[in-house]
């Protein structure tokens, strides 16, 4: 049987070429996702918000009147400025509602308002089902965020300890690098799309990081390994070939990874839809920061051999005068 | 590195093979053959993201504990000083800050005092629950200790769970999951609950039931602006009630307390037909309802159920049996209520419902078959992508996969670990480092094979030399996970759960177990060329 290769032997690509202007755009489109969140704001949901949210669908019809229902919700005492999505199928919507102020800790507020919200649905389509009903009050929404964002930092930074001790500070930060930029464009994302920001989004840019991270060790670890092998060979050219070598094991992972999410992406529930996009996203980013972000920035940290001398063990040294390499 | 022995391979075997029966039941579960009932059953759990339920998060107010605690410490300290032979007199009695103070009349009695106030200090074993202070020869002050006030809220929490449980168990429900969470927080899940409505409504009602003689001398005027009467206090009336929008004056101590209740049934007023309330108290609790009614005959007084007054009715007759009615406007669906309320007995404290989480029944069952299918169709297209790539060692490493899916499930299973939605994530990312395990090993033997290395020699080299990006990877993944085991909430620890298991199974099948085959297969056909 002859096998399938999707990248041929040998190749040469001059991917550290482009370096500079693919830092400086990596760069841009980081500060843009930062200015995207500060000023679009991330559209949180009820997990990080605090209020209501009501999934329904309605059983009988091609689509979810979505402006009507606007418009039927807005008038409901209490309801304030709700936002209304749809929600997978074309019949099937998400609403949510924040809470006032004033009414935060009033414990039948909350009832209330979902008891006069699913009423007003049902009034005007009575074959309405509805699918969930999420209430999340204010105090736990805090501790949801400050959580999330703790367990973002602490492992991110456990993450650059553990390389830092197994290869070289200079990859411990080029790691954490990669890593700060795959979740920034991510979070980019998610502000200009105004796609619903949840915890479950939180265990999505997790996998991003851990899938990136994937990569990104993969290349370190040939990187280390030519280090030892060629001590004279340029940096940049060193890196280059790494990244060949290492090529047609990026191609085809990512492609497996790629081929079991399209389904999922497809065909998957609608609960998944925003988790599976967001780790889609992360697959061609965290490739893409594995090679262009993490590599590159060894070169200005000042990498070199000399790094991984000691390492360099007796039968590596014979094998490679056997090779005739020194 | 190809060696291996044959304990070795038992071993591995035995590993697969125990991990992949215990994933058999949750498998056999999703369809209509029945497993038999006599072998042990573990079946992953499903949330309730996936199986359909409602998710309650109710939270405890503590300082209503303290509050609580002052009032009956105040109760206490007031009846060992009355019936202190001779007397204890005092005055100027304050619960103000947390504390209770109080002044002796005569200062000469304060060693009597603190002797009859020791016992009322100490809490179970050696912990002291509260500090005694003399101000001024004559002014005694009572400090809770942190110790006590933690021992009250732990105490009255275990309590408040238990009556939870009491309650849901009421409803009927299937299977329901009550667990304290932290210092202040209770956790109830239930699947497959139609209408969470009924169950929030039970959960939010304390049911603390007081019966509290009518102070008659309040003026009127006074009890509308909010202003009682030296040793009363005011509560409202409740919605629903003729009097709804009022409040009424009640003394505030001497009353009887809800706690002696034996029994609670709704029941019909016979003489207009309305929904009532049946009580039945215990020996102890009879008694004093008798004694309270026979002393007061011809007067009213309130029953109040969570600080509204439900009714005031006048004592007739002195009620000597242990029984009494509860009447305040009910509809039989709400008299039931409070039936169940009072026979599971009162919440210690408050609860309030802080997270709540519902999804329907059908469209839990929907996600799942809509997730099996992708996952199915994703298995699908990796396992021929793996093959065409790299035929025999495709096939070795599909087969580890299906092992590695199979033992994650067991795993889950036999550790009672619950699969959600984000878990699912979790299970993507795990085939998707089993894969990648076995593509570094795979591509790596390939570029052995260039070097001109033979056959054996690549084979082991690309073991050897993978292996160590492979680790790597895994290790730093690892400690990801039981970070965002430790810091994460809900979904994010669903998902560390999945993530960590897999890391160690993804592992195991995709580096050992193909090494294991592979090797199998160098020793029996001594290949002198690899299609890989």
């Amino acid at each position: 049987m002859k096998l399938l290769k999707l990248v041929p032997d040998d190749t040469n690509i001059k991917f550290l070429k482009f370096r500079a202007p693919f830092y400086i755009i990596s760069l841009l489109l980081m500060a843009a996702s930062w200015g995207l969140v500060m000023t679009k704001g991330l559209n949180y949901g009820v997990d990080f918000a605090g209020g209501q949210e009501i999934r329904a669908t309605f059983v009988g019809e091609e689509t979810a009147p979505i402006p009507d229902l606007r418009q039927t919700l807005t008038a409901i005492q209490g309801v304030g400025d709700p936002v209304v999505q749809r929600f997978g199928a074309p019949n099937e919507v998400s609403i949510r509602v924040k809470l006032p102020p004033e009414a935060e800790g009033d414990k039948e507020f909350a009832d209330r308002l979902t008891r006069d919200i699913t009423d007003a649905l049902k009034e005007g389509h009575p074959d309405v089902r509805i699918d969930g009903v999420d209430s999340v009050s204010g105090k736990v929404s805090g501790e949801f965020r400050e959580k999330a964002i703790y367990a973002l930092l602490a492992a991110m930074l456990a993450i650059a300890i553990y390389i830092w001790i197994r290869f070289e500070w200079q990859f411990g930060v080029g790691a954490l690098f990669a890593l700060v930029h795959d979740v920034s464009l991510t979070l980019g994302m998610f502000a200009l799309f105004q796609m619903e920001f949840s915890l479950q989004i939180i265990a999505a840019i997790l996998a991003i990081i851990g899938y990136s991270l994937n990569d990104t060790i993969v290349v370190y670890d040939r990187i280390r390994e030519n280090l030892k092998k060629f001590r004279k060979m340029p940096l940049p050219e060193l890196l280059d070939l790494s990244v060949n070598e290492t090529l047609a094991r990026t191609v085809m992972t990512s492609l497996t990874l790629f081929v079991a999410l399209l389904p999922l992406l497809l065909f998957g529930p609608a609960s998944l839809f925003g988790l599976v996009a967001a780790i889609t996203l992360g697959l061609f980013v965290g490739t893409y920061s594995s090679v262009y972000m993490a590599a590159p920035i060894l070169i200005w940290l000042g990498v070199n051999s000399d790094s991984f001398v000691p390492q360099e063990t007796a039968a590596e040294k014979q094998e490679k005068v056997a090779r005739g390499e020194t | 590195m190809l060696e291996f022995p044959r304990w070795k391979k038992l071993w591995l075997w035995g590993i697969t093979l125990a991990v992949a029966l215990a994933a058999l039941p949750s498998l056999v579960s999703s369809t209509s053959i029945r497993w038999p009932e006599a072998l042990p059953s573990p079946t992953v759990n499903l949330g309730l993201d996936l199986a359909g339920g409602s998710h309650i998060l109710l939270e405890a107010e503590a300082s209503q504990v303290e509050a609580q605690r002052l009032e009956n410490m105040e109760e206490a300290m007031r009846n060992v000083m009355r019936q202190a032979e001779p007397r204890i007199r005092i005055g100027d009695v304050s619960t103000a800050n947390g504390r209770l103070s109080f002044m002796l009349e005569n200062s000469s009695d304060i060693d009597r005092a603190r002797e009859l106030l020791t016992p009322l200090m100490n809490g179970e074993g050696l912990t002291r629950e509260w500090d005694l202070t003399v101000v001024d020869t004559s002014r005694m002050v009572l400090t809770p200790t942190s110790d006590g006030l933690d021992n009250a809220v732990t105490q009255a929490m275990d309590s408040a769970t238990e009556v939870v449980r009491k309650r849901i168990d009421e409803l009927g429900t299937r299977e329901p999951t009550i667990i304290r969470q932290g210092d202040t927080r209770i956790v109830v899940q239930v699947p497959g609950l139609q209408d969470p409505d009924q169950l929030k409504e039970l959960l939010g009602q304390t049911a603390k039931l007081e019966f509290k003689l009518v102070d008659q001398s309040a003026l009127p005027a006074d009890v509308e602006q909010g202003i009682a009467p030296p040793g009363s206090q005011i509560f409202p009336y409740a919605a629903g009630t003729p009097f709804e929008g009022t409040s009424l004056a009640v003394r505030r101590l001497g009353g009887i307390k809800g706690d002696n209740l034996i029994n609670a049934q709704q029941t019909v007023d016979p003489q207009n037909n309305e929904p009532v309330v049946s009580i039945t108290f215990d020996q102890q609790g009879g008694q004093r309802f008798a004694q309270l009614t026979t002393q007061n005959v011809n007067k009213p007084f309130a029953i109040i159920l969570d600080g509204e007054v439900l009714s005031a009715p006048n004592i007739n007759e002195p009620i000597l049996g242990g029984s009494a009615q509860i009447s305040g406007s009910f509809t039989a669906d709400s008299a039931n209520q409070l039936a169940i309320s009072l026979r599971s007995g009162a919440l210690p404290v408050d609860l309030a419902i802080v997270e709540e989480r519902t999804v329907g029944p059908d469209l839990g069952a929907d996600s799942i078959r809509k997730g099996m299918l992708a996952m199915g169709l994703g298995a699908i297209a990796v396992i021929a992508l793996m093959i065409v790539t790299y035929g025999r060692f495709g096939i070795y490493s599909t087969v580890a996969l299906t092992i590695n899916v199979l033992m994650l499930l067991g795993i889950m299973a036999v550790m009672n670990t619950t699969l959600t939605l984000p878990g699912i994530a979790g299970f993507v990312l795990t085939i998707g480092a089993a894969v990648d395990a076995n593509v570094l090993i795979n591509e790596r033997i390939r570029e052995e094979r260039k070097r001109g290395r033979r056959v054996i020699a690549a084979v082991e080299n690309g073991y050897k030399e993978a292996s160590r990006a492979i680790y790597d990877a895994n290790i730093t993944n690892f400690i990801a996970g039981v970070l965002l085991f430790a810091f994460g909430s809900g979904p994010v620890r669903g998902f560390a759960v999945v993530l960590i298991i897999g890391l160690f199974t993804s592992v195991f099948t995709a580096v050992i177990m193909t090494r294991m085959w592979v090797a199998g297969w160098l020793r029996s056909s001594r290949p002198t060329e690899l299609n890989v």
